[in-house]
């Protein structure tokens, strides 16, 4: 018995060593794999900055994103330029604003609408998804005919009527990016729920008898994180590219806020009067910005997939 | 699949009424109507115009006579602001035109985009990979209201070859323009896309085989691996054909080419109730039609999918 | 290196039958719109045929102006751009100027404007009234015709007029008639009495007569708007609301449709039966329609146009590039913000000095010269100094300087109450437009810098905005207005209690009866201007600037009546020199 009990203890030893070792290693590994894809780390480092830059920049702006410099009034494609004696580091706007300071407000804004926009998703879609899978019958099939209900309809042309209707600001933004942007999240996680839950350590809880809240809570979402991470990266470029869109269309932030797209938009309507600056600082910080989404996403995906490569 | 098509068709119904209902509510519930001008019509004036448009009957009623008006004699009513004309009117000039420009951008999206793409993952890591990964992603982060005006700037100003706008029943010179401003995203997305699913197809097992036992390299692409490459290329279908009609709006406000997107927008913004429930109910069918057919095109690449489930 | 072509060609192929789907709708479609090209191709073919049968006598051959002996350009043809597509060129229906520029060209109504403005004649001939001018008669003139051949009589007026006035047309402009005080057209509107009882009726065949409630002695200059052209009743009876069709529709102007695809172009061309067709030299006149004006702009420098639009302050950069083309003139329309004066504005506006402060702390010339850049003026009073008869008063604000403005603003707060630490703040409503945006950034930057408001910016889009303004739930609202004649009562009157427009519900009882002795007064200029300074005084309103009529025209095209301050032109008197 003794024997037998010490034995019992090393298996479980070592079977606790294992699943230690195992369990780091499969993050870890993920973590080395990721900082090996150059173009992910550069575009790590990049966001960084551009978030840095928003937090920072206004340190020294020597303009608000809404004082008028009166000088340059009038004349902005002679007098409005990039320079840094006025202090207009970016040049200003069409009505003499600092652009620089409008720059980093929009900065602000636009990634905001990415993030909450994801993170809906990942909240809302995650549940959803997760729990249509996981239960499967007939509670899948109707949650899942919903959202194909609601994926035919016509969704930006529902965001603008909202917008029209309730009026512009922020709030109605997200909630109406929101009210869409979990659908495809719902269906990838579910997909990906139906296949863990064929898995032999879900099956196997099952019969022990864990309770479904704890067999999603410890089994299913924290083997969901991966592809969640991933699908979530690449869908703020997504969110963002909509609100500039809505913003093109004027229907995006009230003055004197601004965003990437309400400046990219007044910039494009410009550029052939001289003030080229307009158009491309705007859109250099949304073009690096949405580069490095979308590489960050690529080498997330590439070092989670547990697929060789 | 007989019965797949059956049950997706069964549906639809319910979902376009629901997309009804659910427009034809938040459009009269925008405030303000048709009839609202800066100069306030004469209640007299207001009651006549109502009467006319049935727009003095309690809203049920309104909503009954345009659901049967549409079942019985396919009728979208008359439009509210183009006054002499009715929503057909308005879909059967529009509708060709969008539907001509879509096409064609569709085809050379997927055309170009499986291409790029593939050649990207045949040659990963040449300067050809990063050539056409740098492409993919700057063009599909360019917004297409910086990329019309561009356009525009570069081949009507500068060149002098193409007409800066116009449709003229669609000769090839106004055709250009508006397709290369709306495909090139959505070719960029395809390209990113069927560049990560080949890299994923060329590292799998199957084609290690196939190359072991020696078949040429083309061979191999095309025949083994094209096939399972395209499939998430095909699911990315829908959302791209979608996204291209709402994309219209840009096209139709730039190069003034008359499609159903204009009337979107602007029947928004004017409460041109019949005319925003007209494209809004065409549009849905269409999401849902095309939708149906991407999965029906899935299902014949891919005979694994069971759609009995 | 080759068997990567080969591939390359391989794929291509694949790709295709991966979209056949696609591509075969694509074929159909394609299929069916070259076939009803060509049917339209035909048909153009047709009428082309026709014309050049039926148009013997055109100057496109002559290549000299009869009259100045300028020589005229081959190419006949004005194209021009439109914002936006009009709601209609159905005389009666039309409510913008777009459809009116439209149906000037497409129709005739009884008189017509000269380049000044002047009354000349169209259908009618000669025109009398009786000494207490309420009758009007109107001699038609024999040789006027449809483009279809038949004759033009007073029974089509008679029509057009009653069809106006009709509840079943629902005509949004059928106030007009109403407000030309013709008999019982009130009633005809609210419906207690048939159309037919309208006070209008052909005496012969071309004689038309028209009865009035009361005395109008500017009733004739009326019948220049678009909504008074005659229709042609056989065509509107075939086709019903289709009748404006190009295929269907049967008009008497200078030119006659030709082709009309929604928010693309409208084209108009000769029309051979016009009465005056041999003075006519313009071909052809085509509508752009280019909803953005950056996009207008490029393309009128690109050569599509021959008048194009001036986006917001880039005017004096294009009069210095092109110094015959960037065209500004003024124009009879002001631009200002209305404070809510009634229950449901804040208390703070009902204090004349906050009033008086907010308007004298606006730096118009920062706007007109610096934002707008246009020719437009600073506006001291609501009427602009371009009207007819009206006299400029010379208001207090208007002679002091803008920094003694600024001083007297400050101190004016002071009294109010108001100041750094106890700032005044309100929420500004203006819609959406990137020329309104800028300037009520700027405003607010000035209240801000000067004087210590907190103004927040609200834009919405057209609609909404003029829901919420209509409904007093503003505290200060962007206002504009266009005058409907030239006259200081079709501005004054907004102001006046019981008008439907005064927005900001401003109400003094001096105001209204001066307003109302104006309409029989001889000498009504005197009263406007005391007008003024009461509102001056009392600053309901917060004049920013008045318009100006900008865009570029092509150098070739002459004719346009710059002096014309309603901007009543008419492609039949343009024409197109040679380069």
């Amino acid at each position: 018995m003794i024997i037998l009990n010490k034995k019992f203890n090393e298996i479980e030893k070592n079977i606790s060593k294992i699943q230690k070792v195992k369990g780091r290693s499969l993050w870890h590994d993920a973590r080395v794999r990721f900082f090996k894809n150059k173009a992910a780390v550069v575009s790590l480092t990049t966001l960084f900055l551009v978030l840095l830059f928003s937090f920072l920049g206004p340190i020294f702006a020597k303009w608000s994103n809404e004082e008028i410099d009166w000088s340059v009034l009038g004349d902005i494609s002679t007098l409005g330029y990039p320079s840094i004696e006025t202090g207009h580091y970016f040049g200003t706007d069409e009505l003499g604003r600092d652009l620089f300071s409008r720059v980093i407000q929009g900065t602000k804004i636009s990634l905001m609408v990415g993030i909450v926009g994801a993170l809906i998703a990942v909240v809302v879609g995650t549940i959803y998804g997760a729990t249509a899978g996981y239960f499967g019958g007939r509670i899948d099939s109707i949650m899942m005919r919903i959202v194909d209900i609601l994926m035919s309809i016509p969704y930006m042309f529902v965001l603008i009527l909202l917008l029209v209707i309730f009026g512009r600001s922020i709030l109605m933004l997200f909630i109406g990016i929101g009210l869409v942007s979990w659908l495809d999240m719902a269906r990838i996680v579910r997909g990906q729920t139906l296949s863990i839950k064929k898995k032999e350590y879900v099956e196997a809880a099952i019969t022990i008898g864990v309770s479904h809240f704890t067999i999603i809570r410890r089994h299913i979402i924290p083997n969901l994180l991966g592809v969640v991470a991933v699908y979530a990266t690449l869908l703020v470029p997504g969110m963002i590219l909509t609100e500039s869109f809505i913003s093109f269309l004027g229907l995006g932030v009230q003055e004197p806020n601004t965003s990437w797209g309400a400046l990219i938009s007044e910039g494009a309507g410009t550029m052939r009067y001289g003030t080229l600056w307009q158009l491309l600082f705007p859109l250099f910080f949304f073009v690096i910005s949405l580069f490095s989404f979308f590489f960050i996403g690529d080498g997330l995906r590439d070092a989670l997939d547990p697929k060789d490569r | 699949m007989i019965n797949f098509i059956l049950k997706r068709i069964s549906i639809a119904i319910p979902t376009i009424l629901i997309l009804i209902i659910i427009s034809f509510i938040l459009m009269h519930s925008a405030p303000g109507g048709p009839f609202t001008s800066e100069k306030p019509l004469p209640e007299q004036v207001l009651k006549n115009i109502n009467a006319k448009y049935g727009l003095d009957q309690p809203m049920y009623i309104q909503m009954y006579n345009y659901i049967t008006g549409i079942i019985f004699n396919f009728d979208f009513g008359p439009s509210f602001r183009y006054k002499d004309r009715s929503v057909n009117d308005l879909i059967a000039q529009g509708f060709p035109v969008t539907l001509k420009y879509g096409s064609w951008s569709f085809i050379i999206a997927v055309f170009f985009g499986v291409s790029l793409g593939v050649i990207a993952a045949i040659r990963q890591n040449s300067y050809l990979d990063y050539l056409s990964v740098g492409f993919s992603v700057s063009a599909q982060v360019l917004p297409n209201f910086v990329m019309a005006p561009i356009l525009v700037l570069i081949f009507t100003l500068w060149l002098g070859w193409l007409p800066g706008g116009g449709w003229e029943g669609g000769k090839i010179q106004f055709v250009i323009m508006p397709v290369i401003a709306l495909s090139t995203s959505y070719m960029a997305s395809i390209a990113r896309l069927t560049r990560s699913s080949m890299l994923e197809v060329l590292n799998s097992n199957f084609i290690r085989t196939a190359r072991a036992k020696g078949i040429p390299k083309y061979k191999i692409i095309f025949s083994h691996a094209l096939k399972p490459t395209l499939l998430p290329v095909i699911s990315y279908l829908g959302p791209a054909f979608v996204g291209m009609i709402t994309g219209s709006v840009v096209i139709d406000m730039y190069f003034s080419t008359g499609g159903i997107g204009l009337h979107f927008v602007n029947g928004a913004l004017n409460r041109d109730y019949s005319t925003i429930m007209g494209i809004t109910i065409l549009i849905g069918c269409l999401t849902i039609t095309f939708n149906l057919l991407v999965d029906i095109i899935y299902a014949w690449i891919d005979p694994k999918i069971r759609y009995d489930s | 290196m080759f068997a990567e072509l080969i591939f390359y060609s391989f794929l291509a192929i694949l790709s295709m039958i991966k979209s056949l789907f696609a591509f075969l709708i694509f074929c159909i479609i394609e299929g069916l719109l070259t076939f009803g090209g060509n049917m339209k191709k035909l048909f153009s073919l047709l009428f082309s045929v026709s014309f050049f049968i039926l148009s013997t006598n055109t100057y496109a051959g002559s290549h000299s102006h009869p009259v100045t002996g300028e020589k005229l350009a081959a190419d006949q043809t004005f194209t021009y751009w439109h914002g936006d597509e009009h709601s209609s060129h159905d005389p009666q229906i039309l409510e913008d100027t777009y459809g009116s520029n439209i149906a000037r060209d497409l129709f005739e109504g009884l008189l017509n404007q000269d380049a000044d403005g002047n009354l000349i004649p169209g259908v009618a001939e000669t025109w009398s009234a009786n000494d207490s001018k309420d009758v009007y008669t109107f001699n038609l003139r024999k040789n006027a015709k449809w483009s279809n051949g038949d004759p033009i009589t007073a029974h089509d007026f008679v029509y057009a007029w009653q069809r106006a006035v009709d509840p079943a047309t629902a005509s949004p402009y059928s106030w007009f008639m109403e407000i030309m005080s013709i008999k019982n057209g009130g009633e005809v509107i609210s419906g207690d009495v048939p159309p037919s009882d309208l006070g209008v009726k052909a005496l012969d065949d071309y004689t038309f007569q028209v009865e009035l409630t009361a005395s109008l002695p500017y009733f004739a200059a009326m019948t220049t708007h678009a909504t008074t052209f005659p229709t042609h009743k056989a065509t509107i009876e075939a086709h019903g609301s289709d009748w404006t069709k190009p295929e269907n529709m049967v008009s008497n102007g200078a030119y006659m449709l030709t082709e009309h695809v929604i928010n693309e172009r409208l084209v108009r061309e000769r029309n051979p039966m016009y009465w005056d067709n041999d003075n006519t030299i313009l071909e052809k006149v085509v509508v752009l329609v280019i909803p953005d004006e950056n996009q207008g702009l490029t393309r009128y420098l690109a050569g599509e146009l021959d008048q194009g639009p001036v986006p917001a302050g880039q005017y004096k950069k294009l009069k210095a590039e092109y110094p015959e083309q960037a065209t500004s003139f003024p124009r009879l329309c002001n631009y200002y913000y209305t404070f809510n004066l009634s229950e449901t504005g804040i208390e703070a506006f009902q204090d004349v000095r906050v009033r008086k402060a907010m308007a004298y702390a606006i730096d118009r010339n920062v706007i007109t010269e610096d934002i707008l850049q246009a020719g437009q003026t600073p506006a001291y009073t609501f009427t602009p100094g371009s009207t007819a008869g009206f006299d400029v008063p010379k208001v207090a604000f208007s002679k002091m300087t803008q920094p003694e403005r600024d001083a007297m603003a400050v101190s004016l707060m002071e009294e109010a109450g108001y100041g750094k630490d106890n700032p005044l703040s309100f929420t500004m409503i203006y819609n959406t437009s990137e020329s309104h945006k800028k300037i009520a950034t700027v405003m607010a930057q000035m209240w801000k810098q000067k004087l210590g408001i907190n103004a927040t910016m609200e834009n919405t889009e057209w609609k909404t905005f003029l829901d919420i303004r209509g409904k007093q739930d503003f505290e200060i609202a962007r206002g504009a207005w266009c005058g409907d004649y030239n006259e200081a009562s079709t501005f004054l009157d907004l102001l006046t209690s019981p008008s439907g427009y005064n927005d900001g519900k401003y109400s003094n009882a001096s105001v209204d009866q001066l307003m109302t002795e104006a309409k029989t007064s001889s000498d009504s200029s005197k009263l406007y201007t005391t007008v003024e300074r009461i509102l001056a005084a009392e600053m309901p309103v917060i004049p920013i600037y008045h318009y100006a009529g900008v865009f570029m025209l092509n150098s070739q095209i002459k004719g346009w009546p710059y002096d014309n301050v309603e901007q009543n032109w008419y492609s039949r008197n343009f024409y197109k020199v040679a380069k």
